[in-house]
């Protein structure tokens, strides 16, 4: 389970100065901001915006374009599910259906008592030992219902 | 004596066990008063056998596997007596799925320590950056295009006619990027190549560089890579430590640099005109060519794009030059491809061989058929967007001519098996709605024939006005086909037509064949 720091501007403002001069920084800026706090808080769009010469709505724009930015932080633990073709081939949906019910959420969403966050990812480039799975960054393959039954028990703890 | 023990540390091997692996043997050895000197090798691409573990001795790499952690014990004590044991699988270069390759661009994969450049050189690296320095950048131009090399990332342009376009343009900066944005299903070679053999993509994009004036490159990954990541970001270290970026590259007069830039979970910035809006740090939206990258690229200057695998196969060429490369391959399809077998399949991995190799060969022969056992029904050859093909199609040569020709594309060379319970309607809407998920929205036919594609779709499956909607699916995927700026609206209409073409009986309501099987 990923920690993340609590919002702070000053922080936010360092981490945004450390990669201000890059070429094309935005997203390495909300990268940055995301790995260090769980998430892109909205008070740091203003200020990356500010800092790169740019508006808040090129920089919202940008930050809204990509699956991977949050707006808010996610469960404490994220289990991912590849939901693309050649975990499909290998039974992929079948056990994302599982998932959705052992977890009493549908893919996409974060349970009540926000310890799991369940999400599909369209691809983790390990189509050769489908179907595939990440929780927390932890991959795993040849999924099949024991191990996913395990990994779900691992992510409610 | 300490025993010299290689084990994966590919992102491939590490999901089904790798690091447990490596762990227990080395508790074993300790237990056994046993110095071991474990390195972390990538892939071989034999996934069903990994964790595929392997033991120097004198007769060659000795491999066993698929290993657990509760082997390994086991496994170590017959490395120690070169004894017998149920999981060993004799020297690894003697298997004969490995044995039947041809491997030029991945001959090093899986065999050194991608962390260490000794082991590259001791294996051949650097001699084409070598010979590179000896040649004028049109040299090294004419070699790439007398190899025939094309764009390994799906499209096949020639690779040397880009370079020379690059080269040929005027720019006080120009750019070589690396597309590793690696996003269809079925793939993964690229990000094997950079886990396992890093350095040759630096070799590789730094002849490039070198032959078209650049200065600055960019490798553009995703974000599901962290493995590819670090280890791409250790070799550029070590690189510029020794003199091989930077300033002065090898003491020449050439200077270049290089960044691992991370992508953010967008399909589309595979594109790459979207990737270089996204390098720049936009919205990954499409770009209208022409001008096109070459002229007016990464901020607004020429740039060099292509694939991690064609810059990957420039060192072998001007290494062993362009005719040893051409010798391989079939038509225009020079070289070798690195194909990846996938999904549902027996003997799933990275097989790199000569162009010309029928489909038939590699599902059902190399790839072994369907790991369930049941008859191969479908595959999908070259990513989300490309086309799925029935048995009756298996005599189709690995080729970009021939694919097309059969209204398909190898694309990234990703193979998907699936079996006979695959519901192809199914199959066609997902196309449809992983368009509609992942369009940039820049164009109409992408944006928003997608969504309308998705939904008719839906209304076939439910067997409502079935031949109607098949005939409005069909005219919508023409418009998407000619009417989308990029691959991803023209190309959606691939799986969706070939699924409508050849397994037409699945749409409508429930077919009956998955009824019966249900």
């Amino acid at each position: 389970m990923a920690v993340y720091e609590h919002w702070d501007e000053a922080r936010g403002a360092e981490i945004i100065a450390e990669h201000a001069n890059r070429e094309g920084a935005t997203m390495v800026i909300l990268h940055a901001l995301q790995e260090a706090f769980g998430y892109v808080p909205e008070a740091a769009i203003p200020m990356v915006a500010a800092r790169l010469n740019l508006s808040r709505a090129e920089v919202y724009g940008v930050f809204t374009f990509y699956h991977d930015f949050r707006k808010e932080p996610a469960g404490a633990h994220v289990l991912k599910l590849c939901r693309a073709e050649a975990c499909q081939a290998a039974g992929g949906d079948a056990l994302a259906a599982r998932a959705e019910a052992r977890l009493g959420i549908a893919c996409g969403n974060t349970t009540a008592d926000r310890r799991v966050t369940l999400e599909p990812i369209y691809c983790l480039g390990l189509c050769a030992t489908a179907p595939s799975a990440m929780l927390d960054g932890r991959r795993v393959g040849r999924l099949d219902e024991a191990r996913l039954d395990a990994l779900i028990v691992e992510a409610q703890q | 004596m300490s025993l010299r023990i290689f084990v994966p540390h590919d992102a491939g091997a590490l999901a089904v066990g790798a690091d447990d692996v490596a762990r227990a043997l080395t508790q074993a050895a300790a237990k056994r008063g046993i110095a071991l000197d474990l390195v972390r090798t990538g892939s071989r691409g034999l996934y069903w056998l990994e964790p595929m573990i392997e033991i120097a001795t004198p007769a060659g790499r000795v491999a066993f596997g698929p290993v657990t952690a509760a082997d390994a014990a086991s496994v170590l004590e017959a490395m120690l007596a070169d004894g017998n044991h149920p999981l060993r699988l004799g020297v690894a270069e003697d298997i004969s799925w490995l044995k039947r390759q041809t491997r030029l661009t991945f001959v090093r994969c899986g065999v050194i320590d991608p962390r260490s450049l000794d082991d590259y050189r001791a294996h051949g690296g650097y001699k084409g950056l070598e010979r590179a320095l000896t040649l004028t950048p049109d040299a090294i131009i004419a070699e790439v295009t007398a190899s025939g090399l094309r764009g390994r990332g799906g499209a096949g342009f020639p690779a040397g006619i880009k370079w020379k376009t690059v080269a040929e343009a005027k720019g006080n900066r120009k750019y070589v990027v690396c597309n590793a944005d690696e996003g269809d299903s079925g793939t993964f070679a690229d990000r094997m190549l950079m886990e396992g053999d890093p350095f040759v993509l630096i070799e590789g994009m730094t002849i490039a560089a070198i032959a078209v004036g650049a200065t600055k490159g960019y490798i553009y990954t995703r974000s599901e890579y962290p493995h590819a990541i670090a280890a791409m970001n250790v070799a550029i270290a070590i690189a510029r430590r020794a003199g091989l970026l930077g300033e002065h590259i090898a003491g020449s007069r050439h200077s270049f640099d290089l960044e691992v830039r991370v992508g953010a979970g967008a399909y589309v910035c595979g594109e790459e005109t979207s990737l270089l809006e996204s390098l720049e740090g936009r919205r990954g939206i499409v770009r209208a060519k022409p001008p096109l990258p070459a002229h007016h690229g990464l901020f607004g200057r020429p740039t060099v794009v292509n694939n991690v695998l064609s810059l990957a196969a420039i060192p072998f060429i001007l290494d062993q030059g362009a005719k040893a490369y051409s010798d391989f391959g079939m038509g225009r399809s020079r070289g070798t491809m690195p194909i990846q077998l996938a999904g549902n399949v027996r003997y799933g991995g990275l097989f790199e061989t000569a162009f010309g190799i029928t489909l038939g060969e590699l599902v059902d022969d190399i790839g072994g058929g369907t790991f369930t056992g049941r008859p191969v029904r479908a595959v999908q050859v070259g990513g989300p967007l490309g086309a799925y093909f029935p048995c009756a199609l298996f005599d189709t040569p690995f080729d970009y001519e021939a694919f097309a020709a059969r209204d398909g594309l190898i694309g990234h060379g990703g193979i998907v098996v699936f079996d006979d319970t695959v519901d192809m309607a199914k199959q066609a809407r997902f196309a449809m709605e992983f368009c509609a998920i992942e369009s940039c929205g820049k164009c109409t036919p992408c944006r928003i024939g997608s969504t309308r594609g998705a939904e008719t779709i839906d209304q076939i499956r439910r067997g409502e006005r079935v031949t109607e909607n098949i005939a409005l699916v069909e005219d919508l995927c023409s418009t998407m086909k000619f009417g989308s700026l990029c691959a991803l609206g023209g190309f959606t209409p691939y799986p969706v037509m070939s699924a409508l073409k050849y397994f037409r009986e699945d749409f409508g309501p429930t077919p009956a064949r998955l009824q019966a099987a249900e």
